[in-house]
């Protein structure tokens, strides 16, 4: 029988220390089955949050072995097992207990982020016109399931404790799928730059690196709200082809 | 906007501190060892002054050759204007060009900040400063520059496309008539045209000047569709970074050997 062993962190916003446990492996198992059977077979105080155990609801959220997963999208024949393997909360939000962090900055956040602000509908029965390819590209944006993996990687909120000044990418992701909808009138631009900190990312792609929904937050989502910002503050040319033209940027 | 956090966050991770296991630092020092190299050849190269052209063949890092020794030179000599005390050579004049392209690429700033700087020096590994600024304050807001020395960038493509033109004719030396044809060197200047063409073409500020900007691209279809073509190059950015850094310091190597006799350019002239 193949048994792994797993340092698990276990404590709380006081204090901890990493616990060694070895649990036996079964066929297709993921991380979130190897702690959840510890949890039944030796430590049945240990804190894991967890809800669909399909990789969809952003419950399980932990660093496995340093690098923020899903804990049920981990497989365990995808990691080495001839050392433990560390299991540790998210690093970027305050701890409450074992593998558990308080998430709720975020919640606070996303209520700030101006909201989806639609032209007048283009029909007189209330309804507008799209195109899907206009659409697509903020479609992208939409398959976030919030599990905070690129907000915990962010070293501007991992290790530079920011947060009073940066929004993280995962809400750069949420306010571009808003500002590049095609329906959306509403300007974020300054909100952006001013106290949302677009310009406070440099732009490492571990955010990317990490979601697992495979959105590509930097390059799509990140540069382009950069762009934008720049078209805003930092071009004096865009400024003076607008003012020629007269046309909002 | 404050977003406050009400309770304590974890404790800071010191330099280089991580629960990664592997050899994560593979990548930042293979980063810092083929950017410092280009960025040392390609110092030592722009200050030669010589070397840089072979017949028809032109160096890139002195394309365009402004002012110069060489036929290529577009006004002529060395300008009398030039400081007597500073020292010179024909890529000095524009080789900021493509350079400042080049630091202020997006991505270059990410692969740079993590290789020479360590902010971080990889994901989730700690870092050797507290204090961050980012890029909205001096002097990386500067970064923001970058949409401008890529209208420049473009404009250095096509001046590499027509010394991949001029490379097609060769001059017979002893009786001086001018026959076109293909040589090794025709080729790696191509090559390098090819390889800018697709770096400078997918970058992120073009992407967004030419339609990413707009909300609604489905009335203006030739954006639409240069925007789907920058889009494509732009999935493959840092491949065309790493290729096109890597060919243009090749090309210059080429020219200076065979300029210096070392290397013999094979080529094909086409008779009649």
């Amino acid at each position: 029988m193949t048994t792994a062993t797993f340092n698990i962190w276990r404590g709380d916003a006081a204090g901890g220390e990493f616990t060694e446990y070895t649990t036996e492996l079964s066929e297709g198992m993921v991380v979130l089955d190897a702690m959840h059977q510890v949890q039944a077979e030796q430590a049945q105080d240990l804190a894991i949050r967890w809800n669909c155990k399909a990789g969809k609801c952003g419950s399980c959220s932990a660093e496995v072995n340093g690098m923020p997963k899903l804990m049920c999208m981990t497989r365990m024949s995808d990691l080495p097992t001839d050392e433990p393997i560390t299991i540790q909360p998210l690093k970027a939000f305050p701890l409450i207990k074992d593998l558990v962090t308080d998430v709720s900055w975020n919640y606070k956040v996303k209520k700030k982020i101006a909201p989806f602000k639609p032209r007048q509908p283009d029909f007189e029965d209330g309804s507008w016109e799209m195109h899907q390819s206009d659409v697509d590209r903020v479609q992208e944006f939409r398959k976030c399931i919030e599990c905070y993996l690129c907000q915990d990687v962010c070293h501007v909120l991992r290790d530079h404790h920011m947060h009073e000044e940066f929004i993280g990418p995962r809400f750069l992701v949420y306010s571009a799928a808003l500002e590049m909808h095609p329906l959306d009138t509403e300007d974020r631009r300054e909100d952006l730059r001013e106290t949302q900190g677009v310009g406070l990312c440099n732009i490492t792609k571990c955010c990317t690196k990490v979601c697992p929904e495979g959105i590509t937050i930097t390059d799509n989502a990140i540069i382009p709200l950069k762009e934008r910002v720049v078209d805003d503050a930092y071009d004096p040319l865009t400024k003076l082809v607008q003012l020629v033209t007269k046309k909002k940027g | 906007m404050k977003n406050n956090v009400t309770t304590a966050l974890p404790v800071r991770a010191s330099f280089g501190e991580t629960m990664r296991p592997g050899k994560w630092w593979i990548q930042p020092v293979a980063v810092f060892l083929g950017l410092g190299f280009f960025i040392g050849y390609g110092t030592w190269a722009a200050f030669q002054g010589e070397h840089y052209h072979f017949e028809n063949y032109l160096s890139p890092f002195y394309s365009p050759e402004l002012f110069g020794e060489s036929h290529h030179a577009v006004f002529g000599p060395k300008p009398s204007w030039w400081l007597s005390w500073l020292p010179w050579s024909p890529a000095f004049l524009i080789l900021w060009a493509p350079g400042g392209f080049r630091f202020t690429c997006y991505y270059y700033r990410g692969a740079y900040y993590k290789a020479f700087w360590a902010d971080p020096p990889s994901c989730a590994v700690g870092e050797p400063r507290k204090s961050y600024w980012g890029e909205r304050s001096f002097p990386l807001i500067f970064q923001n520059i970058h949409r401008y020395f890529m209208y420049l960038a473009l404009l250095f493509v096509v001046f590499l496309s027509y010394d991949v033109w001029r490379a097609t004719f060769f001059e017979d030396t002893v009786t001086g008539t001018v026959s076109r044809g293909i040589g090794v060197g025709t080729i790696v200047l191509a090559i390098n045209v090819i390889l800018l063409g697709g770096y400078t073409l997918g970058c992120h500020s073009l992407r967004h000047l030419i339609g990413g900007k707009l909300n609604v691209l489905f009335d203006k279809p030739v954006r639409r569709t240069a925007h789907d073509c920058v889009t494509c190059l732009n999935r493959k950015h840092m491949l065309f970074a790493w290729m096109s850094l890597f060919w243009v310091g090749f090309s210059d190597v080429y020219v200076r050997l065979c300029s210096m006799g070392i290397w013999i350019d094979w080529r094909h002239i086409f008779n009649g």
